[in-house]
């Protein structure tokens, strides 16, 4: 028996959510008195493999295999649902993520496990196993008993955090059976942006609204991402009038963050945006609207000109870092 | 090429959201109802691409899971310009109960191009598109942002972090489609709605299924303690709360 993790890496290096993961997992192996397993699908070396170690994975299954170098739903499902196996693991932990998305729900079927997705900590009960996610995009919490003998959860960002449980991680090459039948897809280009940082995997973003008037006006807020070593984001009429990509799109039909920290200038903060980004640990509004919806959401505001106040926090930010 | 758009019938997004029954049961007291609108994109771009391809895509149909409260939800993905609509007459419970049903459609009809919506808004089970996808045994592709026809196979771009990939896949398959799909989504005109009235709502009974999962009661999210407000002309305050108190810089 054990807990299986889908540990994905990016460009190598293990996503900061695949530590939160291995953490949770770890803690989850505790109350349930198992241990965590986990399968790494790709080109990782043996010492960022051994990472997981640090988290608490005390076994991890390499599968180097370059057909799946490019994630194809079906053959991950297939190679995912045989490590389960093989482990005997009775909870698949994956993270809230596009690639989570994908497989967690072809892993369910094929091993016959209740899917919980975006679950929010660990479980209230394990007899019944209940669980809580979230619902009608964070307006509500559901209480979710999964039914089945083996448990699938989605973990939303940010929602354990990483810890520590030094161990070692017993590394073990995996050869999944997988036909060349069973790939479907073929990745023809990849664009990837490089040198900024991950809207998903930020620990501050910094998001622009309608407020900033104009794309001409972003000047600032990249500024300031840029000395907090934080993420762009905006919402969603701004990428809608293409004054930013709608890769930045925060809100529910965007991206939906969990920063430490988010700072919304001129953002009105409709719900479909709050739903977006409510689960951010502290978040920041700016907006001449002293009624607008958003100072509802926000630990800290200021009712003032976001093009006003920008510049003046890049100066107070600056300073703070000086000394 | 026949293309088969899931629809989910969800509150609007606006709703204050409530329950009743010892907060088990979601009070549906004067709510309206919309196409998810995910699955509202999805429909969408599946009429931009029979437009775009005449001939080459003859019928779109619309599938809900649902009780027969959610038909004014599929007339009106009829009225934007969908050909046809299934609706199997269940409640759906949870995603695995709602996918069971959509393969018995899709094992029962052929579609080359089965379009479903990432998420949807009520349950936000990001689950459906890939569970049905492995019940019928169909390649499918997630977080996709684009989908356009070439040739005998499918372009498609997927959304990845930071950045795109650039697919290809042969039909059959199931898209599971994400913002950027299409921009925005079609408002019907009174044509529509007139002819929404006169296409074919089939209703078919569902088949037996276990749930996976049970949704035995709701919470609300603890709520905030009120916004501290820092003046306008005193920046450095809030940078010191940031700093400070928050200690999130």
């Amino acid at each position: 028996m054990s807990i299986l993790v889908f540990a994905e890496n990016w460009d190598g290096k293990f996503k900061k959510q695949t530590f939160e993961l291995i953490s949770y997992a770890h803690a989850l192996s505790k109350s349930m008195n198992t241990t965590v397993s986990a399968i790494s699908i790709g080109k990782v070396d043996s010492e960022e493999l051994n990472k997981l170690g640090t988290y608490g994975a005390s076994k991890v299954l390499n599968v180097t295999d370059c057909r799946l170098y490019n994630l194809d739903n079906k053959a991950y499902t297939m190679a995912i649902a045989q490590a389960a196996a093989k482990e005997n693991s009775k909870v698949i932990v994956f993270a809230q993520n596009n690639t989570g998305k994908a497989i967690s729900p072809r892993v369910s079927i094929r091993l016959k496990a209740g899917l919980a997705s975006g679950v929010i900590g660990l479980p209230t009960s394990f007899e019944p196993f209940t669980i809580v996610k979230k619902t009608y995009t964070a307006k509500a919490l559901a209480n979710v008993v999964i039914k089945t003998d083996v448990k699938i959860i989605t973990l939303s960002q940010n929602a354990f955090g990483i810890v520590e449980n030094p161990t070692t991680a017993n590394i073990e090459n995996f050869a999944p059976e997988i036909a060349d039948t069973d790939i479907k897809s073929t990745v023809i280009e990849v664009n990837k942006v490089t040198g900024k940082i991950l809207l998903t995997d930020a620990e501050i973003v910094v998001s622009g609204g309608r407020g900033m008037k104009g794309p001409e006006n972003w000047g600032g807020i990249e500024e300031l991402a840029q000395i907090l070593g934080a993420a762009t984001a905006c919402s969603r009429p701004v990428s809608d009038e293409g004054w930013r990509t709608h890769e930045e799109h925060t809100g529910q039909t965007g991206k939906i963050i969990a920063p430490n920290l988010y700072f919304a200038f001129g953002i009105s903060g409709a719900i479909q945006h709050l739903g977006g980004i409510s689960s951010s640990k502290c978040i920041v509004a700016v907006n001449k609207d002293p009624d607008a919806p958003i100072f509802e959401a926000a630990d800290y505001g200021i009712v003032g000109d976001a093009l006003k106040v920008i510049p003046e926090l890049i100066a107070a930010i600056k300073e703070l870092k000086a000394n | 090429m026949k293309i088969l758009v899931c629809i989910s019938n969800v509150p609007d997004t606006t709703t204050k959201i409530k329950f009743v029954n010892n907060n088990t049961t979601f009070d549906a007291t004067g709510v309206q109802w919309i196409i998810n609108p995910w699955d509202e994109l999805a429909l969408t771009r599946a009429i931009e691409l029979k437009e775009a391809h005449a001939g080459a895509i003859t019928e779109i149909t619309v599938v809900n899971v649902g009780l027969p409260t959610t038909e004014p939800t599929i007339r009106k993905a009829l009225a934007i310009g969908a050909d046809k609509a299934i609706r199997v007459n269940a409640d759906p419970k949870d995603a695995y109960t709602v996918a069971l049903q959509l393969s018995e459609i899709i094992k029962k009809d052929s579609y080359d191009i089965i379009l479903c919506g990432i998420e949807s808004s009520d349950y936000n089970g990001t689950s459906v598109g890939g569970m049905l996808s492995e019940l019928v045994d169909y390649p499918s592709v997630s977080a996709v942002s684009f989908i356009d026809i070439e040739g005998d196979q499918l372009k498609l771009k997927r959304e990845i972090d930071g950045g795109q990939e650039i697919i290809g896949i042969s039909t059959p398959f199931i898209g599971i489609v994400q913002k950027g799909i299409a921009k925005d989504a079609r408002i019907p005109n009174m044509r529509g709605i007139m002819m929404a009235k006169t296409k074919p709502l089939q209703v078919v009974e569902p088949v037996s299924a276990d749930l996976y999962t049970d949704f035995v009661s709701f919470d609300y999210p603890k709520s905030k303690a009120a916004c501290k407000k820092v003046d306008p002309e005193n920046v450095k305050e809030l940078v010191n709360l940031l700093h400070n108190e928050a200690k999130v810089i």
